[in-house]
């Protein structure tokens, strides 16, 4: 399952970093910041729900990047 | 502008006109308030620092309370919280501690505004989307949102509006601009019964449609869905960068401590002079702001999607930030030949030995084949061009393979093929010319025979002369077609290779072949319109669909999309991405050059902290602007 979401942030670098975050979070299988179009794109694992699993990914971005946002 | 980006306008303007206040009062005002004076000059500057700065401090806070200590916020924290310390110790001069930070501000302010901005221009420049359907219910218009129209919906389209969903025209007849889809200015025209894709503007007449596709699966929704997904796909600059900022940033950091703590010690212990510590600190904490990873960081991203942006606009889509960057590594363009280099559509070329006048021959012809849908069939009545008169023909005859035999006006016509002539014991004149050969025999009589071929694209040549301008060393053409066909196409568009007679599997493996006789550093293009050629298309290092508008496969296969048919477009594609590409190894080399002279500058000691700014601010500065640059491609 893939979805995406929309996020904020401000810096390229920072974005990078959430990319790692997401990554590294449980239950996501891949994950990609689109830094230009201010965007994340998850693709989560089997029988994952999405929406506990992306409340864990905005602790980890917001771990590394207080300043990001990601609109679930 | 958005509210972050007010607020933090407002910062930088109160910051900079305390700081000149400040420095025009200059430090003996605030002596002559005598001991007091000189703590409530550092509670003016430190006010003034705060204003500027306290988000970066409370980032840098949290950053080490999460345990990720090395980000440009600590960075930035650590050098003037450290240049800072170093001024009060001395009573010395506050100006470079808030000025460093107000440029940094600066800076990011103009990183953030000039993204924001370039984002906004990018997005607007593929303004396609459109935002309602007009729907006919009960003799009224109603504005829908095209989501909400479902397949098989009759929508009405004014001129000047776009059109909304993918459809065929009930009623109407109009003019439109495809301009925002394939880059292509000149208008198309529509009427009754054409297939038109959503994205189109109407220009001229309202048209009826019905719609054959949700606005999900709508050309439109498909194109958007690509672009904003292309800088999803990264390429081997923006990995490298990613990698290259993590690796970096520590050994920044690193270096900077050695660089504080390791020429005093040995000055004290191994030369026996004074450890100077103070000037030896200042130096590692301009390092540390001059070595900010930003400018690499932001501009390689931005260059790649001003490139993909400003592909779009030019018709040619490309599905990601890796393609493009592949796209102009090209070294071998493999074509296919029918719909890619010629039309595809069947013309009729040539009538000889006609015993009749050519226009007659022409008509019995069409009338003959009038019941066939095949394509040589549909030549042959566009050629005729008139209405056909089914009731003149009669007891038609197909013999599968080798052609028609029917009764038109009386007379019993055949049409087809050596076969069928050998078949009926006409003896038949063979042809020279190339291509597909009618002969046509009257009650038993050869009357001549018609010459049908596909018809190069008018462009087709200078492609391939521009692609070899461009530095393509080979170009190859690999066709099902007959070998004299293809000889002859090949020769006479400059092609260097061409392989006919091939099936669809015997062209993948074909371009396997290929692949495996280039080196590993040039990449192999090829180009098909999307039909039959979906396998090759995805086998090869880039497949690039043309003419794909409103053709799903070719969408779906391909890794670059030409919206236009025109060949043209091939050499213009590879010439984006080279300048995209070029922007991006500019930027590459232009920023860690001039961050290992500043870093060098530094570190021995003849630099301070304001060319570290500018190693840091100005070069971004500079990277964004040369990033923008990738967005225009209208004259390449």
């Amino acid at each position: 399952m893939k979805k995406t979401y929309k996020i904020e942030v401000d810096c390229a670098n920072c974005a990078n970093l959430m990319e790692t975050a997401a990554r590294k979070t449980a239950g996501v299988a891949s994950a990609t910041v689109n830094f230009m179009t201010q965007k994340m794109i998850v693709e989560f694992e089997e029988g994952q729900q999405a929406a506990d699993v992306m409340e864990n990914v905005r602790k980890a971005c917001k771990k590394v990047e207080p300043d990001c946002e990601i609109f679930l | 502008m958005t509210k972050k980006q007010k607020v933090m306008l407002w910062r930088i303007l109160i910051a900079t006109v305390l700081l000149l206040g400040l420095q025009s009062l200059g430090a003996q005002a605030f002596e002559q308030m005598g001991p007091a004076g000189r703590w409530v000059r550092l509670g003016l500057y430190l006010a003034d620092y705060l204003i500027i700065g306290y988000d970066i401090l409370r980032k840098a806070f949290k950053g080490i309370c999460n345990r990720r200590v090395f980000d440009e916020n600590f960075l930035m924290a650590v050098a003037t919280l450290g240049a800072l310390a170093l001024a009060i110790y001395e009573n010395g001069e506050y100006l470079e501690v808030i000025a460093v930070m107000l440029f940094y501000q600066i800076g990011e302010w103009f990183q953030s505004y000039a993204v924001g901005k370039s984002r906004r221009n990018i997005s607007d420049l593929m303004d396609i989307r459109p935002d309602y359907a007009n729907v006919e219910q009960d003799g009224t218009l109603e504005k829908v949102d095209p989501d909400e129209v479902e397949i098989g919906s009759v929508i009405v389209v004014q001129p000047g509006e776009k059109i909304p969903i993918d459809g065929v025209i009930l009623s109407g007849t109009s003019t439109l601009n495809t301009a925002a889809l394939t880059g292509e200015s000149l208008p198309r025209e529509a009427q009754t019964g054409d297939e038109v894709i959503s994205g189109c503007i109407n220009m001229t007449g309202v048209l009826k449609i019905r719609t054959t596709k949700e606005f999900g699966e709508s050309t439109v929704s498909k194109i958007l869905d690509l672009v904003e997904n292309a800088s999803s796909r990264k390429s081997k600059s923006e990995d490298f960068i990613s990698r290259f900022a993590r690796i970096y940033t520590p050994a920044v950091c690193y270096a900077a401590l050695a660089l504080a703590i390791l020429p005093p010690l040995m000055r004290m212990f191994g030369m026996g002079l004074a450890p100077e510590w103070g000037s030896w600190i200042y130096r590692a904490l301009t390092f540390l702001v001059a070595s900010c990873p930003c400018a690499l960081v932001i501009s390689i991203p931005l260059t790649f999607f001003a490139g993909i942006g400003g592909a779009s606009k030019a018709g040619v889509l490309v599905k990601g930030s890796n393609y493009l960057e592949t796209l102009s590594q090209t070294r071998i363009v493999v074509f296919d030949k029918t719909g890619t280099l010629t039309q595809g559509v069947f013309e009729v070329d040539a009538i000889h030995h006609s015993k009749i006048s050519d226009e007659q021959l022409v008509e019995y012809a069409a009338l003959a084949e009038s019941a066939s849908s095949h394509p040589i069939s549909k030549s042959l009545q566009r050629a005729y061009g008139k209405e056909i008169d089914r009731s003149r023909v009669s007891d038609i005859q197909e013999i599968s393979g080798n052609g028609i035999i029917a009764k038109v006006d009386g007379l019993e016509i055949a049409v087809g093929n050596d076969k069928l002539m050998d078949r009926l014991g006409v003896s038949y004149l063979p042809c020279h010319s190339v291509g597909t050969i009618i002969h046509m025999a009257i009650d038993g009589e050869y009357a001549g025979h018609i010459v049908i071929a596909d018809v190069v694209k008018p462009h087709s040549k200078e492609a391939i002369q521009r692609l070899k301008a461009a530095g393509i060393r080979k170009s190859v053409m690999l066709t099902g077609d007959a070998k004299k066909v293809a000889d002859q196409v090949a020769v006479s568009l400059g092609l260097d290779q061409a392989f006919s007679e091939l099936l669809p599997a015997d062209k993948v493996e074909k371009v396997e072949q290929l692949l495996r006789e280039k080196s590993d550093r040039e990449k192999l293009a090829f180009v098909g319109d999307g039909i039959n050629d979906a396998p090759v298309l995805s086998r090869a290092d880039i497949g690039i669909a043309m003419g794909a508008m409103g053709s799903d496969a070719a969408i779906e296969a391909a890794d670059i999309v030409l919206m236009d048919d025109d060949p043209l477009q091939i050499p213009k594609a590879i010439k984006i991405s080279r300048k995209c590409l070029g922007i991006v190894y500019q930027n590459i080399v232009m920023s860690i050059a001039i961050k290992l002279a500043c870093l060098i500058l530094v570190a021995f000691g003849m630099a301070n902290m304001w060319l570290a700014v500018f190693a840091d601010v100005g070069v971004m500065i500079l990277a964004i602007l040369n990033a923008i640059r990738a967005l225009q491609v209208q004259h390449l």
